[in-house]
């Protein structure tokens, strides 16, 4: 079995819940799905202009990670843009300040203030854990 | 960094105590050097506003962490304001054990 994910911190979570074309000919295409990791990797890079290195560090990846996270959001807006296909924000593997964590092995809930790493239970230290849908 | 348990007594064989406001006594854990302070808690039977002051009490004491039963809402803003983590143990445990658990890991 693949390894799982390493849930990416968000900062703020998009506030929109989709975008669509207007004035095209045609149909529309089926919605791209915009992971909300991949909203907060195009912000932090182009819109708050910070550097890879900086930005992975904010969402608690590595560098690498954040740059195909990067080249995912570029392909899909190019993809929803020329195929005039909507977008639609969805959750994605994604943690935010306000997300509490479950642990698989002591069954300890904790949240997760700033600058605390979410991936190891608070109580036992055990990285079997799990994020409680917010 | 410090780590509150919350306990039903002044030593390592008492129960954890499942309130936050309301818990007889907290232990207080030092990471740096390893001290064990059990503190008084002079709130537990005060008519409202328990959660409250206990919170500002562990920003004080610049506790990083918390582990208790249960947070009531007001002591959970509090807290996620003050960027103090919450633990919460459902589990009938003493407070050593807990204790010990942390050590670990």
């Amino acid at each position: 079995m693949a390894r799982p994910r390493r849930l990416r911190k968000i900062v703020a979570p998009p506030r929109f819940k989709g975008y669509r074309p207007h004035g095209h000919q045609g149909l529309t295409g089926k919605p791209v799905e915009l992971l909300y990791e991949e909203y907060e990797a195009l912000k932090l890079a182009d819109y708050d202009g910070l550097d890879h290195q900086a930005a992975s560090q904010l969402m608690g990846v590595s560098r690498p990670t954040f740059a195909r996270i990067y080249q995912s959001v570029r392909k899909k807006l190019a993809l929803a843009l020329v195929e005039t296909r909507p977008l639609v924000a969805v959750y994605g593997n994604a943690w935010m300040d306000k997300s509490w964590f479950v642990c698989n092995s002591c069954k300890a809930r904790y949240s997760v203030p700033e600058g605390v790493d979410g991936s190891r239970c608070a109580l036992c230290g055990s990285s079997s854990v799990e994020l409680i849908e917010p | 960094m410090k780590t509150v348990i919350t306990a039903a007594g002044n030593n390592l064989s008492a129960a954890f105590d499942k309130r936050f406001g309301r818990a007889a006594w907290f232990c207080v854990y030092d990471h740096a050097n390893g001290a064990l302070v059990f503190e008084k808690n002079d709130f537990a039977d005060a008519q409202g506003g328990a959660g409250t002051k206990v919170s500002e009490l562990m920003v004080e004491w610049g506790v990083g962490k918390v582990i208790s039963g249960d947070f009531g809402p007001k002591a959970k803003d509090l807290l996620d304001r003050f960027k103090v983590q919450m633990v919460v143990v459902e589990e009938d445990a003493t407070v050593e054990t807990l204790l010990e658990r942390i050590k670990k890991s």
